[in-house]
């Protein structure tokens, strides 16, 4: 771990312009992740700015009926609201598919958005990697890839974003609010903020240097069966293979996301058109052009069945 | 003490603090943070430095260059060693590859250098300083593809042969033909590989997690060329070793040698994925099976053939040790090949052998019972062999396996078991059960120990004997207390010192069974001792209550040490027995399972194990091991896998996130039975070991219970959906 500075920010606007000011700076919320990839050497910040003591952990109604999120609530407590599990339970069941207990006290909004990939060879500072040093090829391209993304990927990288949490968000059409270095603010649709990986897989979202999320809206709540599907290979804290994330409304129209399949939480709206037909042809659409690995094929398959289960599902909560 | 006939009745028959299911007299100190491992020797050595290992980036091939300019620099830097300032190295007796390479490089994270500094962050943040440059040469690294190239190896049994397999197999009217396999696992213990090493003069001295103090050593005086007198290791606490610490690891090696160069004691401990890359592994295996049987289901024919790698020097996984031992049948054969691997070196992990062995046999014996259209356990009842199958006239010292799958059955439930596979369901899960038999050798060993009787009454026992976790104090002090006939908590138990005498060590199930040998032998002595003091005549004496009593005279045990402490040392050494019978632990293990009919996720419902192990000298402690280990078979069944980079030479998910054993949601119900058991011919306690029996036939078990959901069978270890989701059935 590189030696760093720290500093405790005391305003959303005065934490963006002190991470302008000093080069390498980047904020700590829960640490969950930032510290891990800190020891061993993957990130190597040389500022600290601590955003625990801002005031962004409540969750707030909106005037247009929905929530306001702020970017400190940790996952455990936006997970036990009563507002999100009456009106937005598929986040809540996302959030608990996530990581331990432990984690989840600690891990805060706005950090699980800006989570980093699990990719192994980017966790390995020996092995080449165009995320961590860009340039350096990607060594998981050819080796093992059996978590790895199945669309959306390039020939730079292959990673996906683990987030639980975010593809809930992605199906729920949440918005991310940001406060810039010079204290302007703006909100960025969360199908925009996370971006792939092209040539540039070391840039994973739209956040400029220096920006601060300050929170996550949530619009009016949709209503209808929502479920949360995350297929892994052991029952608890482990990394989705792939998940689903689904809104089914009694007509039976309805939303899906998916997780583990791309460097992004992965909704294509137009196969939702396809509710009607059934699990294949809204997987069609979903993964059109997917391009798996060899390691990872199997992925395709398991959208599919994994989406027929989740309507199967939501057709039987209804009767 | 010499064991070479069998055992008659004597003190621990006693039962009264044998046998007891008396809690872990380490399980306080562990739970409140006061056991101190190696790691946290601080009181015992308050001003050390701390070493970081620095691990070669690539898996073979030379170094060329070390630019260690801008780690000298760096903050808190005491000192930095590499091979080229080591000095002299030797290796150890039991290690393959070197613990500090360089310029050769043998495998992937083996050590290259430590860089020695006042904090632990400091050490690390200049480790990641130091500049390696290497030149790569090819390597081999995948089992598959070297499968054809493994030779017999040089130590141990390759090839056995009885009767003619071939033609057996050939007239056998119903055969099975199949290959398996099980890939690379990681022990993967709470607690890393870690020392800590002060020097006086030229004596060291290294509190280190090891399971064999001696052992090890040895190796550390060999590895450093000093003298074995001028090494002391201290192991009081070890945080589960699985045999991942059967041997001298990097961390006390480069402790030693940091100290040195440091001239201050120096820590180091190994990160999680130098646990992986850097230290040993249970090797992947490739096996085939072959078995033939009459239409009646007799075995007529039974072969084993496992493939393996390693290091150059390195040894094979025994995987078909137990199928020359498990069923009967006239014709067998086995043999066992070993491939040069560039990865990691290949070692022991609990049941080396038989874990990997049964993941393969217990599949295939279940689809022979298929086949024949038998029920599995009738099937193997209908094959057990009360001798040894290679020489009939070696009988078993017990064998009580067919019990174990009878009791098995009844009290799981068997008879409902749907005998056409993927016929049961409960809602989205396709649900089965499966079975396994549990085989285990029963290794005894010489173990030693010292008693001394103080003159308030205390008996403190020493030995060199370390506890993994298992419960060693706790069987020790139960031991000291039935011979000497004293209350449990009138006994001291010190262990894993090398001051202490030798002991037979924690491994290959021996231990539990071999040290309280020791404890009893050297408690014989001491009894004698005692009554002389007393005046009594030693073999009539009855020593219970606190009291030494001969007929009408009964006197305190603690007059004994009026004038000064009663020691005697001793140790358990065996003769022939074990040649003239075949000393083995059995089990069986039964699982339900259930997958999900759309996903393919499974899911474990609820297992049990029956357990036929001698005499259990706790049966808390012992039911802590088998359910531990049966939670391992359940990993290596459906997750555990130490991913091979074919190209890059070295296990990718080196980390707990990657590298997924089974968490509590994965462990459901289990239960434990344990035979009522004693066998005479393995030592005067009577026992034998069940930590690795635990494990042995589980994966088999769990993988049979998917067959019977799924219908589809998964010779390929893990058992993981992607192996099969492709054949399950539409989603309704
Ligand atoms: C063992 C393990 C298992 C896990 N399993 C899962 C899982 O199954 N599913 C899952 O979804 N997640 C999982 N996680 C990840 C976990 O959810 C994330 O680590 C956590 O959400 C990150 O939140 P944090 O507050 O701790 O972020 P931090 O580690 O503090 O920060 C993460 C990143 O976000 C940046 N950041 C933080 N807050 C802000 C802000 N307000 N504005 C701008 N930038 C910010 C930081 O600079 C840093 O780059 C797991 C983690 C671990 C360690
Ligand atoms: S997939 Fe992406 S994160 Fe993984 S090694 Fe390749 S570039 Fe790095």
């Amino acid at each position: 771990m590189k030696p760093f500075t720290y500093e405790r920010a005391t305003t959303p606007a005065a934490a963006a312009s002190a991470a302008a000011r000093v080069p390498g700076a980047k904020f700590i919320a829960g640490g969950t992740n930032l510290l891990d990839l800190m020891k061993i050497g993957v990130e190597e910040p040389a500022h600290l700015i601590d955003v625990n003591g801002l005031d962004l952990d409540t969750i707030e109604p909106t005037d247009e009926g929905g929530l306001r999120l702020g970017a400190m609530v940790r996952n455990t407590d936006l997970a036990a609201d009563a507002r999100i599990r009456r009106d937005y339970p598929l986040l809540s069941r996302a959030l608990l598919a996530g990581a331990s207990g432990q984690l989840r006290n600690k891990a805060t909004t706005g950090g699980n958005l800006l989570q980093r990939t699990r990719c192994p060879y980017f966790y390995d500072t020996n092995q080449a990697c165009n995320k961590r040093l860009p340039g350096s090829g990607c060594a998981a391209i050819g080796g093992f890839s059996r978590q790895h993304a199945i669309v959306g990927a390039s020939k730079s990288c292959i990673a996906v974003h683990p987030s639980d949490m975010a593809v809930a968000m992605r199906a729920l059409d949440a918005t991310v609010e940001t406060v810039r270095p010079d204290g302007s603010t703006r909100r960025i649709p969360i199908a925009d903020f996370h971006t792939l990986p092209g040539n540039t897989p070391h840039i994973e979202n739209v956040l400029a240097p220096g920006e601060l999320i300050t929170a996550v809206t949530l619009p009016r709540p949709v209503g209808g069966t929502q479920l949360y599907h995350k297929v892994r290979d052991r029952a608890s804290y482990a990394f989705a293979l792939v998940s689903v994330a689904m809104i089914v409304q009694p007509d039976g129209s309805g939303r899906v996301a998916l997780g583990g399949v791309a460097h992004k939480p992965w909704r294509v709206e137009a196969a939702e058109t396809e509710f009607p037909k059934g699990a294949k042809a809204v997987a069609t659409r979903l993964l059109a052009g997917a391009q798996p690995t060899e390691g990872n094929a199997f992925k395709v398959t398991l959208v599919e069945r994994t989406i027929a289960a989740s309507l199967a599902e939501a057709k039987e909560a209804k009767a | 003490m010499k064991f070479d006939t069998p055992a008659t009745t004597n003190p621990i028959d006693r039962l009264k603090v044998v046998g007891q299911p008396v809690d872990r007299i380490d399980g306080p100190f562990k739970t409140t943070g006061t056991a101190h491992y190696a790691y946290e020797q601080h009181e015992a050595v308050p001003h050390h430095a701390y070493g970081y290992v620095v691990g070669s980036s690539i898996a073979k091939g030379r170094i060329v260059s070390i630019d260690l300019t801008r780690a000298q620099r760096a903050p808190g830097v005491l000192a930095i060693v590499t091979a080229k300032t080591a000095g002299k190295l030797d290796k150890g007796k039991f290690n393959t590859a070197r613990l500090l390479g360089g310029p050769e490089i043998e495998h992937y994270h083996q050590a290259v250098a430590v860089v020695v500094a006042e904090t632990f962050e400091q050490a690390r943040a200049a480790a990641q300083l130091v500049r390696v440059d290497y030149a790569r040469s090819p390597g081999k690294f995948d089992l598959a593809a070297a499968k054809d190239s493994a030779r017999k190896p040089d130590r141990g049994k390759s090839d056995t042969a009885v009767g003619d397999f071939a033609a057996g197999f050939a007239a056998s009217a119903v055969k099975l033909d199949a290959m398996y396999t099980t890939p690379d696992h990681s022990h993967a213990m709470m607690e890393p590989h870690a020392s800590i090493a002060a020097w006086e003069g030229d004596k060291l001295t290294l509190w280190t997690a090891n399971q064999m103090i001696d052992w090890g050593r040895g190796d550390v005086a060999i590895t450093l060329g000093i003298p074995k007198e001028n090494v002391r290791l201290i192991s009081p606490y070890i945080g589960g070793g699985f045999g991942g610490k059967l041997f001298v690891r990097s961390d006390a090696l480069l402790a030693a040698l940091g100290a040195r160069a440091a001239k201050r004691p120096v820590a180091v401990a190994l990160p999680r994925p130098f646990m992986i890359n850097n230290t040993t592994h249970r090797p992947a295996t490739i096996q085939r099976i072959r078995i033939g049987a009459s239409k009646d289901g007799k075995i007529q024919a039974i072969g084993h053939e496992s493939w393996s790698g390693d290091l150059p020097g390195g040894d094979p996984e025994t995987a078909v040790q137990q199928t020359r031992l498990l069923y009967a049948g006239a014709n067998r054969m086995t043999a066992t090949r070993l491939a040069v691997l560039d990865l990691p070196e290949g070692n022991a992990m609990r049941a080396p052998g038989e874990a990997s062995g049964l993941m393969a046999l217990e599949i295939a014996i279940d689809e022979m019972a298929e086949k024949l259209g038998m029920d599995p356990v009738e099937f193997r009842i209908l094959n057990d062999t009360q001798v040894d199958p290679e020489k009939p006239d070696r009988p078993f010292s017990q064998r009580r396996l067919v019990e174990c799958l009878r009791t098995g059955a009844k009290r799981f439930g068997w008879e409902h078991r749907a005998t056409r596979p993927a016929t049961r369901r409960d809602g989205r899960w396709l649900v089965g059960m499966g079975m396994a038999a549990a085989f285990r050798n029963n290794l005894v060993m010489k173990s030693g120990a010292r008693v001394r009787l103080d003159r308030n009454g205390r008996v403190t026992v020493e030995t060199d004997m370390t506890d993994i976790g298992t419960g060693s104090y706790t069987i020790i002090a139960q031991t000291a207390a039935e011979m000497m006939g004293l209350p449990l908590d009138r006994i001291d138990v010190r262990l894993g010192d090398s001051t202490f005498p030798v002991s037979s060590g924690s491994g290959g199930q021996w231990g539990g069974n071999s040290s309280t040998a020791g404890v009893y032998a050297a408690c014989v002595k001491l009894r004698e001792a005692i009554a002389q003091k007393l005046g009594l005549d030693p073999n009539a004496a009855n020593f219970e209550d606190g009291k030494v009593a001969v007929g009408q005279r009964s006197v305190p045990i603690t007059q004994a040490a009026a004038a000064g402490d009663v020691v005697a040392e001793d140790s358990m050494e065996y003769g022939d027995l074990g040649k003239r019978y075949q000393q083995s632990t059995f089990g069986a293990h039964f699982v339900e399972a259930r997958v999900d009919a759309a996903t393919g996720e499974i899911r474990v419902d609820r297992m049990l194990a029956v357990c036929a192990a001698g005499r259990i000298l706790n049966p808390k402690s012992a039911r802590s091991q088998v359910i531990g280990a049966m939670t391992m078979g359940v990993g290596a069944a459906l997750m555990e896998e130490l991913v091979v980079d074919r190209r890059l030479g070295f296990f990718v998910n080196h980390d707990l996130a990657g590298y997924e054993v089974p968490v509590h949601a994965d462990i459901p119900h289990q239960d434990v039975v344990f035979l009522d058991e004693t066998d005479p011919m393995s030592s005067p306690m009577k026992a034998k070991g069940v930590g690795e029996l635990g494990i042995c036939g589980v994966a088999a078990a769990v993988a049979n219970a998917v067959y019977n959901a799924t219908g589809v069978r998964v010779r390929d270890y893990p058992v993981t959906l992607d192996k099969f989701i492709d054949t399950l059935p539409p989603v309704a």
